[in-house]
């Protein structure tokens, strides 16, 4: 039994779909990598397992952790989960600590909320957990205020938080994004390292395919809030079969070339995402794809193949037998 | 105030450390700003000395602020009365610090009472939205659309006039005021991102109330406390005018402004002493909100 199983999620918005269908599993220290540009829902599916969606905004399907199904738990069970057996980072470090609180205190906040330990050992404990994130001085940060970090120290005090209860899961979303590429690198193998030494299971929203090969064990890809692609990430960086994922190596793959050779134009997918709702009938991808075709107006069944899921009527590669499968 | 954020968003620069550390924390650089802006020097000041002409007038004033005096009656201002004496020849200048007590008691009761349950309604009407929230808001309305002079009125019909009417219809009145202003303010913070990471954390409603919202607001509620404060001193000396409030013999900037009408003509002067000290004392009070909202949007720019 996994640890996390996400079955057939849907958050709406009023009469808008936001995020439909979306299946996948993390099973116990898997790392999973859901990615996708940004509209894709993938925010929305992390913060529907928390159960933080915002006002407006409802989920429904499963989302068993534990065998428990968080969506039918109440608020006060959800709140002795959070932050205990499911972690989550946020995007921006910038604006996800208390501006008046000191770093040492907001870093204890998870144990004294779960553990109930007293100030001082919270306080002796956010030391620690400082210097495991790569402090030099854990005594002097722990008594500073968020503005006087940058914003990959901040991001490494939120790790820090993330990993106090020694949770199942965390679920970093885009942790990386909003830093400066040169500490990128740095968080990445930070969290890497602890997400190791923790042994806990990891799903790693980004929309770099780059970063999720780095650190994952299976990608899961999603576009107009649906899943199109999951597979294991050897398969999906060898072998991507379903044209999203397909233009997303393609441009991410391009990037490190024209690094290189310079002057080239870099590839991009045609268009930009489309706003919620305005989403084409059919698969959602069709009006960008470049392999479409006049099946693309019904929406592709999710087809199993072994470890690999797929939803595409014209995949990579030629007519799979997903597609006769499927028809 | 883009300057600042770009300055902050730009991670790995670290701006050499030393020159941020404890730019929060040091509460001498805190007094440092704090004397540097002007309202909040004036107004400091000036609501310094009317505490302690109120804390002084309790054990001593220069004569008693009620003792007759027929042979000195309508006295100018001399070296055995600074600023007079009254038309039974009370010491003017003993009254008016007598006065202080009761505008800062009625000043600080009545936005007590406004704060203690304003703000609570206020941070439960932003907390939860949908009904609840509605429901004190439209509380909030229907006390607004009723003014504290006709509370004031209805207070001392039914009571008969005195101190506490007018501390009640003063505070009851500024009760919506603090609704507002908690929500508006509670529902930014309950918006912010740290907020949701702290839901993240497992932390239940109330604790981030406490925690997260309550820190957050406390300085545009204390500003705004000053500035009611002031308005509330307007308040009980027009209601003591009006006699629906203190009542003579007594002393109280709005009583003696009432008698001294009458010798208009004959002594001016008797009615500029406590028209100023009501100009003097609700200027304070509103210079010192103004500075410690200036004080705050300064810190939070940086």
């Amino acid at each position: 039994m996994s640890l996390l199983h996400v079955r057939d999620l849907e958050v709406t918005s009023g009469p808008l779909t936001l995020v439909s269908g979306v299946d996948f599993e993390v099973d116990a220290g898997e790392r999973v990598g859901l990615i996708g540009e940004s509209g894709s829902g993938k925010s929305l599916t992390a913060l529907a397992i928390m159960g933080l969606l915002g006002e407006g905004l409802s989920a429904r399907g499963q989302v068993r952790f534990a065998d428990k199904d968080l969506l039918a738990m109440s608020e006060r069970q959800r709140c002795e989960l959070r932050g205990n057996s499911i972690a989550m980072i946020f995007q921006e470090p910038m604006s996800a600590l208390n501006p008046t609180r000191r770093i040492g205190d907001q870093v204890a906040e998870t144990l004294r909320i779960h553990r109930h330990v007293s100030r001082r050992e919270a306080e002796r404990a956010a030391v620690g957990l400082l210097a495991r994130v790569e402090f030099a001085e854990p005594e002097r940060y722990a008594r500073m205020y968020p503005h006087e970090l940058s914003g990959g120290q901040r991001q490494r005090v939120m790790i820090a938080s993330a990993i106090s209860c020694d949770p199942d899961v965390i679920l970093a979303d885009e942790p990386t994004t909003a830093l400066d590429v040169t500490v990128q690198r740095r968080v990445l193998d930070l969290l890497d390292r602890l997400v190791d030494e923790e042994g806990c299971a990891l799903l790693l929203i980004a929309h770099d395919l780059a970063v999720v090969s780095e650190v994952c064990d299976r990608v899961v890809t999603m576009y107009g809030g649906r899943v199109v692609e999951s597979g294991s990430v050897a398969q999906i960086i060898d072998e991507p079969r379903h044209p999203y994922t397909n233009a997303l190596l393609a441009t991410s793959k391009a990037l490190s070339v024209a690094e290189a050779a310079s002057g080239a134009n870099l590839p991009s997918i045609p268009g930009s995402v489309p706003s919620a709702g305005h989403f084409p009938q059919g698969c959602p991808f069709r009006d960008r794809c470049e392999r479409s075709v006049d099946a693309c107006l019904e929406i592709p069944p999710m087809v199993t193949q072994g470890e690999r899921a797929l939803a595409c009527w014209n995949p990579v590669g030629g007519s799979a037998s997903s597609v006769q499968g499927a028809t | 105030m883009s300057d600042a954020t770009a300055h902050q968003r730009g991670p790995g620069v670290l701006v050499d450390e030393s020159d941020l550390n404890g730019a929060r924390s040091d509460p001498k650089q805190t007094w440092r700003r704090w004397l540097r802006n002007p309202n909040s020097l004036i107004g400091g000041v000036i609501v310094v000395l009317v505490v302690a002409s109120a804390l002084v007038s309790l054990v001593w004033t220069p004569y008693s602020p009620l003792a007759v005096d027929p042979a000195h009656a309508l006295g100018g201002p001399s070296l055995r009365h600074l600023l007079g004496t009254d038309e039974y020849g009370r010491d003017v200048f003993s009254r008016l610090m007598a006065s202080s007590q009761i505008a800062l008691f009625v000043g600080a009761l009545s936005v007590l009472i406004a704060t203690v349950i304003g703000i609570p309604a206020g941070l439960l009407a932003a907390q939860r939205g949908g009904a609840t929230g509605q429901v004190v808001l439209r509380l909030a309305d229907i006390l607004y659309g009723f003014p504290a002079l006709l509370a004031a009125i209805v207070l001392a019909a039914a009571f008969g006039a005195s101190k506490s009417t007018v501390v009640l219809a003063i505070g009851i009145s500024y009760i919506p005021v603090f609704i507002r202003v908690t929500r508006s303010n509670a529902l930014v913070v309950l918006n912010s991102e740290y907020v949701l990471a702290a839901r993240a954390y497992g932390r239940r409603p109330l604790a981030i109330l406490r925690r997260h919202v309550v820190p957050n607001i406390a300085t545009t509620i204390i500003a705004q406390m000053s500035l009611l404060f002031s308005l509330a001193v307007l308040a009980e000396a027009a209601l003591d005018f009006l006699g629906l409030g203190t009542a003579a013999p007594a002393a109280s900037w709005g009583t003696m402004l009432q008698s001294s009408q009458d010798y208009l003509g004959n002594d001016p002067l008797l009615t500029v002493w406590p028209s100023l000290a009501i100009v003097v004392c609700v200027l304070g009070f509103s210079l010192l909100g103004d500075g410690i909202g200036e004080l705050r949007d300064a810190r939070s720019r940086r």
